[in-house]
């Protein structure tokens, strides 16, 4: 009893590392660079539908659409303005940017809304489902998990059979080569990100309605702990996130719950580290085997 | 090019000589404003407290200023909560001249520049670092605002006293000093008191955001009493996620609970009945806080918080010790810092934050904590 509610606390954790380490990965699997700035677009997409919904009470899903809409836009300008230029740099450089970015997302959000912390309205409501005597799934949890299988899907099937997702693959494994065969790389690229923006924009919503408080740091922690989840899964692959996340949180929550709250970070990580001891490329992680 | 570079260099040293003969001018007219510098967060994470203590000290200097006797100029550098930032922000209050410093307003900066402010002998009193350390083994540094210890021993005779509950459980943050210092001494006045705790857990900075596991212990222990010594971020998001899985103990909060009903967008319901220690309420109806809290909402558009309350007590306590003392602008301030120290270990203050405090040598402030309980959104006094 008490270990199935345990369970699920842990899956509501994960599911929210899941749906950030989806568009974690999904940048770092076509354009081969880890984009710490991922986190601080959720925080902006949370801002965003904040205050549509709270301060204009608007619909939840016009807070949705345009918190989307603000972060696909903000994703293209950030890859435009500050990864474009260092595309033939070493990626340590493109990584150093990327860091710069999160900071100054997160101070620019410091001065356009203050770092007064603000309750995030839920967009699916507060309530919870039964499932059986006494325990309960929260509704943000189960729209997450929703979400995520669809997003997972989605990619899946996008990156698999569509002529632009051919193309991002192509690009992923040898820019030059894509080049060569008439694939415009950088606006490949650019898509990437627009698609990777859009999820955490998502990702920003669901994030604070399972977890109402909003402050310009907000996104960066889980960011970190979703880079973590998706390392986990295997960088890279969509599925690998999905299942990183919802067992990082099962793994935070267990350790929480049996060993202590104090040391569980360190069980977490201990758990991770051991993972790629064995498995280097993670979970579920493609072996990329190059040709010379 | 080469002719450029010349204008440059030319101007760079003009301005290093301009700026040279300025801060000359401003030693020798010794501007009749005795100074007061400090250091806090205006901007970052913590930034709610770097600026209502800015604001309440603002408000007091005006006040006294418009006195025409005794003048102060005040002066705050933002330290972001970084005690490396606040040893810089410091450094450049010492270079403009600080005789009276108000140290830093969170603690782990204030630990850092209490060291200072304790080798360079300028008095240093804050308003809000609460932690033991601050004041610790400096006989010049002081504190207007209750130290971490004091919290934690009156919250345990508090719910002893009050029998508010008899099973306790207790959730901290295990990675902030604040929150810590209080749990300890609460645990261990607890033991005296034969107070039964049942539950304890703990989170910190990284996991702030899933309680599930500890309510669920607190829950799974019966505990009726659920004692939060932490900042009101946090709280909220225990108050919320308590409810959604219907537990409802009977929350206690110390004074970083305070603050939580100003929270955007935050449902006030569900902090009702939560009882919070707290040397100051906003909506006492003494003379004295309807006067700030009326000018601070007219300045600043919001209810002022206890830290407003304690930078204000500290201008006044401050004022206080100058006037008694006989303090002038043209002192030094190691002279200013001798006679604040006789003057502060001596006197009795009466302020926003309390009645009658008196401070020991160790630096630490005497005052009576408040109980206060959140009644339909607002703070009601539990013992007038």
């Amino acid at each position: 009893m008490e270990f199935l509610s345990n369970v699920i606390n842990g899956i509501s954790l994960g599911s929210i590392y899941a749906i950030i380490a989806l568009g974690y990965t999904m940048v770092y699997g076509i354009a081969k660079m880890l984009n710490f700035a991922h986190g601080d677009v959720i925080m902006v997409g949370a801002y965003v539908c904040f205050f549509m919904t709270s301060r204009y009470d608007m619909p939840a899903i016009v807070g949705i659409l345009l918190s989307v809409f603000v972060c696909t836009v903000l994703g293209i300008v950030i890859e435009r303005l500050a990864y474009k230029p260092l595309r033939q740099a070493t990626s340590l450089a493109v990584l150093i940017t990327a860091i710069g970015m999160s900071y100054f997302l997160q101070n620019a959000a410091q001065l356009l809304w203050t770092s007064n912390p603000k309750v995030f309205k839920s967009v699916v409501g507060n309530g919870n489902i039964e499932i059986a005597g006494g325990l309960h799934i929260s509704y943000v949890t189960v729209v997450t998990i929703l979400a995520c299988l669809v997003i997972m899907i989605a990619l899946t099937i996008f990156t698999g059979k569509s002529k632009m997702g051919k193309a991002m693959r192509a690009c992923s494994e040898d820019k030059g080569a894509a080049q060569l065969m008439g694939i415009n790389v950088n606006t490949t690229i650019s898509i990437t990100f627009a698609i990777g923006s859009a999820l955490a924009a998502i990702a920003g919503v669901l994030l604070c309605s399972a977890y109402p408080n909003l402050v310009p740091t907000t996104g960066s922690m889980p960011g970190i702990k979703a880079f973590t989840a998706a390392v986990f899964g295997g960088i890279g692959s969509i599925p690998g996130a999905l299942v990183g996340g919802i067992l990082l949180g099962v793994i935070e929550i267990f350790a929480k719950a049996y060993i202590s709250t104090e040391i569980s970070d360190a069980i977490v990580f201990a758990v991770l580290i051991v993972v790629l001891l064995v498995k280097p490329t993670g979970l579920l992680g493609k072996k990329i085997s190059e040709k010379v | 090019m080469r002719k450029m570079k010349k204008v440059v260099c030319f101007g760079l040293i003009s301005a290093m000589m301009l700026s040279a003969f300025a801060g000359c001018g401003k030693n020798d007219s010794a501007s009749a404003a005795i100074k007061i510098g400090g250091t806090g967060p205006l901007t970052g994470g913590a930034a709610v407290y770097g600026n209502a203590v800015k604001r309440g000290a603002e408000i007091a200097v005006e006040e006294i200023n418009a006195l025409g006797d005794i003048q102060f100029e005040l002066k705050y550098e933002d330290d972001t909560h970084d005690a490396e930032k606040a040893v810089n922000a410091y450094n450049s209050l010492k270079d403009w001249g600080v005789q009276i410093s108000f140290g830093s307003v969170t603690t782990q900066p204030c630990i850092a520049t209490s060291a200072d402010t304790y080798a360079d002998r300028i008095f240093a009193l804050t308003p809000s670092a609460s932690a033991p350390a601050v004041t610790e083994g400096k006989d010049n540094m002081f504190q207007m605002c209750f130290s971490d210890p004091n919290q934690g021993s009156a919250s345990a005779q508090y719910i002893s006293d009050k029998k508010l509950g008899t099973k306790i459980a207790v959730i901290y943050k295990n990675d902030d000093v604040y929150s810590t210092g209080i749990r300890d001494t609460f645990m261990s006045k607890a033991k005296e008191l034969g107070l039964d705790v049942v539950s304890e857990t703990t989170f910190n900075t990284d996991s702030q955001n899933d309680f599930s596991v500890q309510l669920n212990d607190a829950k799974n222990a019966g505990a009726d009493i659920l004692f939060l010594p932490m900042y009101y971020e946090a709280a909220a998001l225990i108050l919320a996620q308590a409810k959604s899985m219907s537990y409802a103990p009977t929350f206690f909060g110390v004074d970083g609970m305070d603050g939580i009903l100003t929270l955007e967008g935050f449902d006030t319901s569900l902090a009702e009945g939560v009882i919070l220690l707290t040397p100051f309420s906003a909506d006492a109806s003494d003379e004295k806080t309807v006067n700030f809290v009326n000018k601070y909402k007219e300045k600043y558009n919001e209810v002022p918080n206890q830290f407003a309350a304690d930078a204000y007590d500290c201008v006044y306590a401050v004022y206080q010790a100058c006037k008694n003392g006989k303090v002038t602008a043209d002192m030094s301030a190691a002279d200013i810092c001798d006679i604040m120290i006789a003057q502060f270990t001596s006197m009795t203050f009466d302020g926003l934050t309390g009645n009658g405090m008196t401070w020991n040598t160790k630096g630490e402030v005497t005052k009576s904590p408040k109980g206060m309980v959140i009644e339909n959104g607002v703070y009601v006094g539990l013992d007038k």
